[in-house]
């Protein structure tokens, strides 16, 4: 059977047919709908973790009962796992591990745009790069035989235009897999003490350079002689790109990128006259083949950043090429960045924290979004769970200064991921800083996923639900107060009041997410401006929200009915009634009693 | 039926239904025998920002994206859109665009101007462009959310594939009476 499946559903599938039966993840673009789609198989246990690290580590001990797990993160969230990461390549495995990196070339959902082969080499573990979704599902399946065969943890590397685009992939039928859990005691293997980690240390040299030899025969490896005048190494989607410009080149096709197959590449480099090296980021394969003393082209020509496409790597290598015919200038265009929702709660409070003056310290979610004007929330962004640490080293810094000055907003997911131990220094360490957690109730950013304060699990069972308040109480957080974030003035009051309070403050700011509102229930009501009262101010505008719109008599004239207040007035706002999900912040804001409430089908 | 690899680009706005139609445009190259591979980026795009979606199909499919100036139809579901991804096309390539205007933040702000005179300068360049109004059809049909549905079937009269894969991929995506709904939504705009 065929069917037309995603990187990412292929991994999935690849993972199913091979008879693994626990994943564990935190959800991150691109890598979240390959745990979603595998926890919808029959007989497997999946679970989301709370952050990488422990998704790892859970898997690290699911593998040491002797089945097949697979832990899926982005790129970054490897960050988060290499303390693990760097140990469990010593120990070696019971059942197969594999660790599934979804990097994020051009960062279309990141912070950065790191290469994590680089780990696959810090960490001296195996790395599979497959090219398409048939690829992705057959990669899985060689990466836990090598990870079986080898007593290795295995990276498989995705990236966003694997992980996200689709191809057809023939469907097999799940066969193997382990002979099923066990107790194993082997604490000179598993004990990582320095003087077993030592031992263990040797084993890990041996066992790359078994995997070296065993990388000279990988069937995923195969050069494919054509036209011996330019030869081209690549791996993944690079060598899908560079196969759509130069089919009549020859090839090395790596499936395996750590470690190399150094002989493979010799003999390749022997019998082509030129040889390239088309790589996404960083040298990675280059600087090897160069230390290999092998002359090759690459990065001089290829750029050492974003994602390629075939145009990039047409351009590379073609001398003299003729600058594309683009018939209408396309200059100027107003660019569209993704922007909240309307209805989402997180406008409330960022046009509430707006105006009071404060340096905000942001974090990675929906609400990151709101650094854009109109509201420009918040005025920094460095990875998962900063805002809180960096609100309180601020405020420290500060000293006096900074009473009052400095909040740091997290979301619910961002918060359990990486917010904790930060706040409880907050409260060791006595902060002055605001601590806001944006509670929607869901990891809206990577699509509406479960975590521990939701109350459900991945597989849908209903389970405890982590209660901000009581822990924030725990860790030593006397001042916690819980608003919503949809009334803007109260909002207000409870940030004032807590910025003016000595010591560390939580501000839970407790809505659901628009979209988890829309899919319980149609929205009934909407908001409608009355163009007769509209005077123009633009103070709903100052939203930001995706509903209202500018409308300049200049370019739409006056509205039927409606009329200038004053000479100065130019234009009016209009809701779409589509799109409006009827949170009333617009009306909130509005001081001419324009913006009324009416049923969705009236207006 | 030529079998050298071709390009669809479909582009527009986050929430316009884009990913759902390339999904079922390539389901039905799938089924018309082709090999096909498509890209787009999700994430952040869900939330309002631009959506692109790359479609290539033929005999054997390398890139799941196409290179600038290779791209043999663009169906563009938003005028701007249009502009901002015409350099995609190839000289002589076709465009089917909707007759819809949604407003960027900066010009909901007002700082910008949404520019005008689109179709008149795509005209002037690309003389068989094709505008139709996917919403007001939608619309008629009876769902304004089955504009994308709409720009389907008029890309599917230019595109070598019986009518019978469609309703077979029709059928399979969507559910009984939305099914029979989008099916005849897609034939109207087809044979219009």
């Amino acid at each position: 059977m065929r069917a037309f499946l995603s990187g990412n559903e292929a991994i999935a599938r690849g993972a199913y047919e091979c008879g693994v039966t626990f994943a564990a993840a935190y959800p991150g673009t691109p890598s979240t709908e390959i745990t979603e789609n595998f926890a919808r198989y029959e007989g497997v246990y999946a679970e989301w973790a709370p952050n990488e690290k422990v998704a790892l580590e859970v898997c690290i001990g699911a593998a040491l009962a002797g089945i097949r797990a697979m832990a899926v993160m982005k790129h970054v969230g490897v960050n988060v796992a290499a303390d693990p990461l760097f140990t469990v390549s010593y120990t070696g495995i019971e059942g197969g591990l594999v660790i599934v990196t979804a990097d994020d070339p051009s960062m279309h959902s990141s912070q950065n745009e790191q290469d994590n082969r680089n780990y696959a080499r810090f960490a001296k573990v195996p790395m599979l790069e497959p090219g398409d979704s048939q690829e992705a599902k057959e990669f899985v399946k060689h990466a836990f035989e090598i990870s079986e065969r080898f007593d290795t943890p295995v990276f498989l590397r995705s990236v966003t235009r694997l992980s996200h685009s689709k191809s057809i992939v023939s469907l097999d039928d799940p066969v193997g897999g382990s002979d099923g859990p066990r107790i194993r005691h082997d604490r000179e293997k598993y004990v990582m003490v320095p003087a077993m980690a030592r031992l263990r240390r040797g084993e890990v040299e041996t066992r790359m350079t078994a995997l070296r030899e065993y990388a000279e025969g990988f069937s995923e490896n195969r050069i494919e002689m054509n036209n011996p005048s330019v030869g081209i190494i690549a791996a993944g989607v690079a060598y899908n790109y560079a196969k759509d410009v130069y089919p009549h080149y020859s090839f090395l096709k790596l499936g395996m990128v750590n470690p190399l197959p150094e002989e493979l590449i010799r003999r390749f480099a022997a019998d082509v006259e030129t040889l390239y090296i088309v790589e996404e980021l960083d040298p990675f394969i280059e600087d090897q083949v160069r230390a290999m003393g092998i002359t090759v082209t690459g990065k001089e020509r290829l750029p050492a950043m974003n994602e390629f496409n075939p145009g990039i790597v047409e351009k590379a290598f073609t001398e003299n090429r003729e600058p594309s015919e683009s018939a209408v200038a396309e200059s100027g265009i107003p660019a569209r960045p993704p922007n909240l929702c309307p209805g989402c709660p997180h406008r409330g409070l960022f046009y509430a924290a707006g105006r009071l003056g404060c340096f905000v310290t942001g974090d990675i979610g929906c609400y990151t979004l709101s650094f854009m004007k109109p509201l420009e929330g918040i005025d920094s962004c460095i990875c998962m769970g900063a805002s809180v640490g960096m609100a309180h080293g601020m405020s420290k810094a500060l000293g006096d200064d900074g009473k009052g000055k400095v909040i740091g907003v997290i979301g619910d997911s961002t918060f359990i991921h990486s917010g904790i131990t930060p706040l409880l220094n907050a409260a060791y360490n006595r902060s002055n800083a605001v601590t806001v957690i944006c509670d929607n109730r869901t990891t809206a950013m990577t699509g509406m996923q479960e975590h521990p304060g939701t109350g459900r699990t991945l597989q849908g069972e209903e389970t405890v639900r982590l209660d901000f308040a009581r822990l924030a109480g725990a860790l030593g957080v006397e001042n916690v107060r819980i608003v919503d974030p949809l009334n803007i003035q109260e909002t207000k009051t409870v940030l004032k009041e807590e910025l003016a309070k000595d010591g560390p403050s939580l501000v839970v700011a407790s809505s659901p997410c628009a979209l988890l509102k829309m899919k319980k229930s149609e929205m009934e009501s909407c908001y409608t401006i009355d163009t007769t009262a509209c005077t123009g101010c633009k103070v709903c505008i100052g939203l930001g929200c995706p509903a209202i719109s500018w409308r300049s008599f200049e370019t739409y004239g006056i509205p039927v009915g409606g009329k200038k207040e004053n000479k100065k007035q130019k234009g009016v706002a209009v809701i779409d009634a589509l799109l409006c999900t009827g949170c009333s912040l617009c009306q909130q804001v509005c001081t001419f009693d324009a913006i009324t409430e009416v049923r969705k089908n009236d207006a | 039926m030529t079998r050298d690899t071709k390009s669809i680009l479909l582009v527009g706005v986050g929430g316009q239904g884009i990913i759902r139609a390339s999904d079922i445009l390539s389901v039905a190259l799938m089924h018309a025998g082709f090999d096909v591979k498509k890209s787009e980026v999700h994430g952040m795009a869900q939330r309002g920002g631009c959506v692109s979606s790359h479609v290539r199909y033929g005999e054997k499919v390398y890139s799941p994206l196409a290179k600038e100036g290779g791209v043999d139809i663009l169906l563009s579901f938003e005028k701007l859109e249009t502009l901002r991804y015409l350099h995609y096309l190839r000289n002589g390539g076709t465009i089917i665009m909707n007759d819809a205007e949604i407003l960027p933040p900066a010009v909901n702000l007002g700082e910008k101007s949404y520019p005008s005179g689109i179709y008149e300068r795509i005209k002037t360049a690309f003389p068989g462009v094709v505008s139709i109004d996917a919403y007001a059809v939608a619309r008629q049909e009876g769902d304004i959310r089955m504009a994308n549905t709409v720009m389907l079937g008029v890309l599917s009269a230019r595109l070598d594939i019986d009518e019978s894969v469609w309703e077979t991929v029709f059928t399979e995506s969507f559910p009984g009476k939305i099914a029979e709904l989008n099916l005849q939504a897609f034939k109207h705009a087809r044979h219009a």
